[in-house]
């Protein structure tokens, strides 16, 4: 049953993420992949958020595996800054990378405290 | 603004989202770790992920370019629904502050070594081929 849940949070959160980057590409052109840090953030805060409640162990699955885990990504992040060092663009591939840990990391905690909260 | 949003697009992401979730998921549920440990499930999630869209993208971009939704399923489906940005992060805001750091340091620098890696394995081993054709 749990797998079904995952699945079904995947099937919403991967397309999502897609969206969102040709959404992000088409207002704000392709130079810096803003589209990935926007989902990396908000799936971070969700996350943070989801985990931080006591919530059941099948709405974690579908919210926080099957969603989150779909809605982010690290393989593309990293593709993106393997393309900025190949370019020779070794500040925006450190500033996306760092931008990128910290936001996420801020958007987690903020997650949790917003869990506590409501 | 013209999206252009197409269908076949949308559906080969989530059907390769879904198969990459739930071998993510299997791999966690194979492999839990409690706050006190290193999440080794995770990392070796997202370090394997990041090595295996560093040959996809790389094998992709020569020889089949215009295969676009090849790229769709494969990377940013199965991969992307794979490896998990949002959990690292909330692995790192929870752990033990020793472990938070290592793990943290240790994801960022296994993902970035290992896209490189395999980026340039698949470089490598296309150039040879040809050349001995």
């Amino acid at each position: 049953m749990t797998f079904l849940l995952v699945a079904l949070g995947a099937a919403v959160g991967a397309p999502l993420r897609y969206l969102t980057d040709r959404y992000v590409q088409a207002r704000y052109g392709t130079g810096f992949p803003w589209g990935t840090l926007a989902v990396n953030v908000a799936g971070s805060l969700i996350l943070g958020c989801v985990l931080g409640r006591p919530f059941s162990p099948g709405l974690t699955a579908l919210l926080g595996t099957g969603f989150c885990g779909a809605l982010t990504t690290y393989s593309t992040f990293s593709w993106e800054t393997l393309t900025f060092a190949r370019r020779g663009e070794q500040a925006t591939a450190i500033a996306y990378v760092l931008v990128s840990l910290l936001a996420g990391l801020g958007a987690a905690g903020l997650g949790a405290i917003l869990a506590q909260a409501l | 603004m013209d999206l252009d949003v197409d269908r076949r697009a949308v559906a080969a992401v989530s059907a390769g989202g879904v198969l990459g979730a739930l071998t993510r998921y299997a791999i966690g549920a194979a492999w839990p770790h409690t706050p006190n440990d290193f999440p080794w499930s995770t990392w070796l999630i997202n370090v394997s992920g990041c090595f295996l869209i560093g040959i996809l993208f790389t094998l992709l971009a020569r020889f089949r370019p215009e295969h676009r939704l090849t790229r769709l399923f494969l990377g940013t489906g199965v991969l992307g629904g794979y490896t998990t940005f949002s959990t690292a992060e909330v692995e790192v805001q929870h752990a033990a502050p020793t472990i938070a750091i290592t793990y943290l340091a240790a994801t960022i620098a296994g993902a970035l070594l290992a896209v490189w890696a395999g980026s340039a394995l698949a470089s490598i081993s296309t150039r040879s081929r040809s050349a001995v054709r």
